[in-house]
């Protein structure tokens, strides 16, 4: 049986399940002399179709999670002894080769006996399995439907069963974010355990030399493949502290001006403006700092008689400052906004000026939101992958020059993974590895960071 | 304490011309201070001109094309040698030499094949496609002789843009004398015309800028969008409704507050790596799949969508809630019969917000293999696709001077986009906003 005729016919059964069930406590609850009705008819309408579903629902989910594996491993043990008492990885192959024949994709001619028997073995074991799930789920909603159309009744509490399965749903979808995170950090974790057991953590961490070529054959030159990743993690520091130098004193004073000085008139047009900037995709930032800010550094560079590579450092953390700037500020402008009026009439009213007041008293009390939200920029840096990828260099420098070249963990995540890859590569593997790496830092940061402005709001409100 | 014993107490007169003494240089302080404000400010909206000046000076001229008028004679010894109409035998015919034949004719002179080809190199290679396109449709044609507009080469297109350096010794240049000349010539005969770049709009990605397009790109965002809007609203419209209407205080709520917070602030890259290992390898869904790209965007949208759905539910104020609760509305139904509907403005504005920052997301998309070379328009979200911040990023990385100005275009488009979502955001806020 097809999926959808299946899932089609499931559909229908609950709906007439409402329906009926609904009509049942309708003529029941509406007949001349009946006692009140504990629920509305529409909710034992519902009872009754979600007694049809959730076992209906049950089932499918387990066809879908066990379902193939249960089919291959029961396809895999009546192959033939000396086929099965292979090693893993060309058993795995064999599997593979089945399952192409089995979909009628064979592969360079005729494929033999063996896994054509076995592919014939799938498809009906296959056949056999969607007509018992067929089956097996249409008579579980019936005879569900059914159950829940016998309960319906003056005293049935039906719109409390509704209820809590409702928010037993809510729950689970508040859940995913648990799920997410979780998820996260068995993707990354299970490679990176991988790669470190390959490459010693120590070696990772400390080592100088990044090059992640390894050997296509054994006895090949140079390709020995080195992942030292200080390079990486000082690349990715100078850019975050170039953007950090722009975006820091300009998004607070932008945010301070703004919050202080200019007019309501004059705000309500800039700051439409400055959120324009926020909304910019970083890969367009990353096209413009490409094609119109490195070669205009590195014109000025010829001018002045510096040398600036056109894959400068400066260019794409210049770039990337000015893509925080507008989250700094804003973070800056909230923060300054909730310090309390008091403290500025205070301290006018002690004859300061305005930026004594503002550097002296609101600054002050401001400072921990203020370093809250420059933590949060900070991990936004770190992680910011498009504006390096398409400005900053490939080849792994160790330099303080912030002219020249330099690489960063994200664009190197990138390029090991885009394009053709083989999954079991260190290669592959230490991009894993540098994406954990990433992700416990910039985790921290974040932990960190909104504690302390959380830590901030609580005191003045 | 004992600092201040040991000052002396001043008169009044005295404190006065202390501070009268200090105030100017307190004044100019406080000017300095307003100056770099100001100069932050008008820094930043400068950027923000010189950003979009650029940009648009850059692209405006993508959405024009050059065109070429060419006399094709279908003649039927080149198409047709057999005579039999065959379809096969029409649609591998040499095409090329229909081109070709129709320039040599406008130009005599030409001979020798190096010359020959800069001169068919006049014309896009896509004018191949077309003329197949016209046999294939109507056979007859074949014998006729039609004048046909041709998009020009991307080089050829860039030279009457005015993009293309003819300046300075030939050696140097890309575009060499003798293509000024024959595009000089046909000028002159009345053959070439800028057009609106329809292809732009109606084509996938291809090698000549000329024939490429962001329709496939367009295509692949849109399916994206769909998945991430059906998936990520509603899940988190849920959440959100149960943090803040269910939710006992326990740890299990705690843990997932926790997570929220923190997964707005997880770099985006990171998510690709979750879509690459969850997804593609242990799931097998396929590579390059706009679903896949919309599962991904998903996860990261989530929680911007659950942080404004909460704040939205949360300015609903409680004399609602109890007003429906004295009623003998029980939880559930106060909440979707009234807590809803009024937050649901508020729900809405955010997570369009939340798509907008989707759609331009590019880093994740790497990572399931959506940089992926996509010339047919995606049919369905399972299909392999592209999308147009990837578009953006493979053409920005094309050595070719046309592409500069496509790319700059495609960023048009996508600005385009996201200021009408931003836009809809911000009217659905105004329009619905209500205070309490």
């Amino acid at each position: 049986m097809r999926l959808s005729t299946i899932l089609l016919i499931y559909a229908a059964i609950l709906i007439a399940g409402y329906m009926v069930g609904r009509r049942k406590a309708a003529t029941i609850g509406f007949a001349p002399g009946a006692r009140t009705m504990h629920s509305l008819p529409a909710y034992h309408g519902y009872n009754v179709m979600l007694w049809g579903a959730i076992p209906a629902l049950v089932a499918l989910i387990a066809y879908f999670a066990f379902g193939d594996a249960f089919i291959i491993s029961t396809v895999v043990n009546s192959l033939p002894e000396a086929v099965r008492s292979l090693p893993e990885s060309q058993l795995h192959l064999i599997v593979n080769d089945i399952r192409n024949v089995a979909a009628g994709n064979a592969m360079g001619g005729q494929p033999d006996e063996i896994i054509s028997a076995a592919a014939d073995q799938l498809n009906s074991l296959r056949n056999q399995l969607s007509i018992g799930l067929g089956v097996a789920v249409l008579a579980l909603a019936a005879v569900g439907c059914g159950v829940g159309f016998v309960r319906v009744g003056a005293d049935a509490r039906a719109r409390n069963q509704v209820e809590s399965i409702v928010v037993f749903c809510l729950l689970l979808a508040a859940s995913i974010a648990v799920l997410t995170t979780i998820g996260i950090l068995f993707s990354v974790l299970f490679e990176a355990i991988r790669f470190f057991q390959k490459v010693p953590l120590t070696e990772f961490l400390f080592g100088l030399n990044w090059s992640p070529q390894t050997a296509i054959r054994e006895d090949q030159v140079g390709s020995s493949g080195s992942f030292g990743a200080v390079p990486l993690f000082t690349g990715t520091l100078m850019i975050t502290g170039i953007a950090m130098l722009v975006a820091v004193p300009v998004g607070l004073m932008v945010a301070i001006y703004m919050a202080e000085y200019v007019s309501p008139r004059v705000r309500a047009f800039i700051k439409p403006l400055l959120e324009l900037l926020a909304g910019i995709p970083t890969v367009v930032y990353g096209f413009f700092a490409a094609l119109t800010v490195a070669p205009l550094l590195r014109n000025f560079g010829i001018d002045v008689g510096l040398e600036i590579s056109s894959e400068s450092a400066l260019g794409a953390g210049l770039v990337m400052g000015i893509m925080i700037l507008p989250f700094i500020s804003s973070i800056s402008d909230d923060v300054i906004n909730a310090v309390p009026q008091g403290l500025r009439d205070g301290s006018y009213g002690l004859g300061a000026t305005k930026s004594e007041t503002i550097k002296r008293v609101i600054l002050p009390a401001a400072l921990p939101g203020i370093v809250g939200g420059i933590l949060l920029a900070v991990s936004r840096a770190i992680g910011e992958t498009m504006i390096v990828v398409m400005a900053a260099g490939l080849a792994a420098n160790l330099t303080a020059n912030p002219f020249e070249a330099v690489t960063t963990v994200t664009v190197q995540i990138v390029t090991l993974l885009v394009g053709d890859q083989e999954f079991d590569s260190p290669k592959t593997m230490a991009a894993f590895g540098l994406g954990l790496t990433l992700f416990i830092v910039t985790l921290m940061l974040n932990m960190v960071a909104l504690q302390v402005v959380r830590r901030f709001r609580e005191e003045y409100d | 304490m004992s600092e201040f014993k040991r000052q002396k107490l001043r008169s009044p007169a005295e404190n006065r011309a202390l501070v009268e003494a200090s105030l100017r240089s307190r004044y100019r302080r406080e000017r300095r201070f307003q100056g770099y404000g100001m100069a932050s400010v008008l820094a930043s909206v400068a950027f923000v001109l010189f950003f979009f000046v650029t940009i648009v000076s850059q692209g405006h001229s993508a959405f024009f094309q050059t065109y070429v008028k060419l006399d094709i004679a279908f003649d039927p010894a080149i198409i047709d040698p057999d005579g039999g109409r065959d379809p096969e035998a029409l649609s591998s015919a040499n095409y090329k030499k229909l081109v070709k034949q129709s320039l040599q004719n406008l130009f005599p002179d030409v001979s020798g094949r190096k010359e020959t080809r800069v001169l068919t190199g006049m014309v896009s290679s896509g004018a191949v496609y077309t003329l197949r396109e016209m046999v294939m449709d109507d056979p007859a044609i074949v014998g006729s002789t039609q004048a046909i507009w041709f998009p020009a080469d991307d080089e050829v297109d860039m030279f009457f843009k005015g993009r293309m350096d003819v300046t300075g010794p030939e050696k140097k240049r890309r575009f060499k004398d003798d293509q000024i000349g024959f595009a000089d010539a046909l000028q002159a005969q009345g053959r070439i015309e800028t057009r609106f770049n329809k292809i732009f709009f109606t084509a996938g990605d291809s090698r000549d800028p000329e024939m490429a397009g962001i329709r496939a790109a367009a295509t692949g965002s849109i399916f994206m969008l769909l998945v991430t809007v059906l998936i990520a609203f509603p899940l988190g419209v849920a959440a959100a409704i149960y943090l803040e209407e269910f939710a006992p205080k326990n740890r299990w709520v705690d843990i997932i507050e926790v997570n929220i917070n923190n997964l707005a602030a997880v770099p985006s890259i990171i998510y690709g790596l979750l879509g690459l290992a969850v997804f593609i390898n242990f799931f097998g869904l396929p590579r390059s799949a706009s679903f896949v790209g919309g599962l991904v965007l998903a996860l990261m949208t989530m929680p911007t969508v659950i942080i404004a759905s909460r704040s939205a539910i949360m300015a609903v104020p409680p004399s609602i809630r109890e007003a429906a609760l004295g009623l003998g509305a029980s939880r559930v139904q106060t909440v979707t019969d009234h807590v809803l509907p009024l937050a649901l403005p508020g729900m809405l504005t955010g997570a369009i917000l939340g798509l907008a920052r989707a759609l331009g997301e590019t880093a994740p998309l790497l990572m399931i293999g959506m940089v992926a070379f996509i010339v047919d328009v995606p049919q369905t979200p399972m299909d392999p696709s592209s999308a147009l911040p990837v578009q953006i990023y493979l053409w920005a990385d094309s050595p070719e001077r046309a592409f500069v100005e496509r790319t700059s275009a495609a960023i048009m488009v996508l600005l385009a986009f996201l200021l009408v979502m931003n836009a809809v955001a911000v009217w659905l806020r105004s329009r619905f906003e209500r205070r309490w």
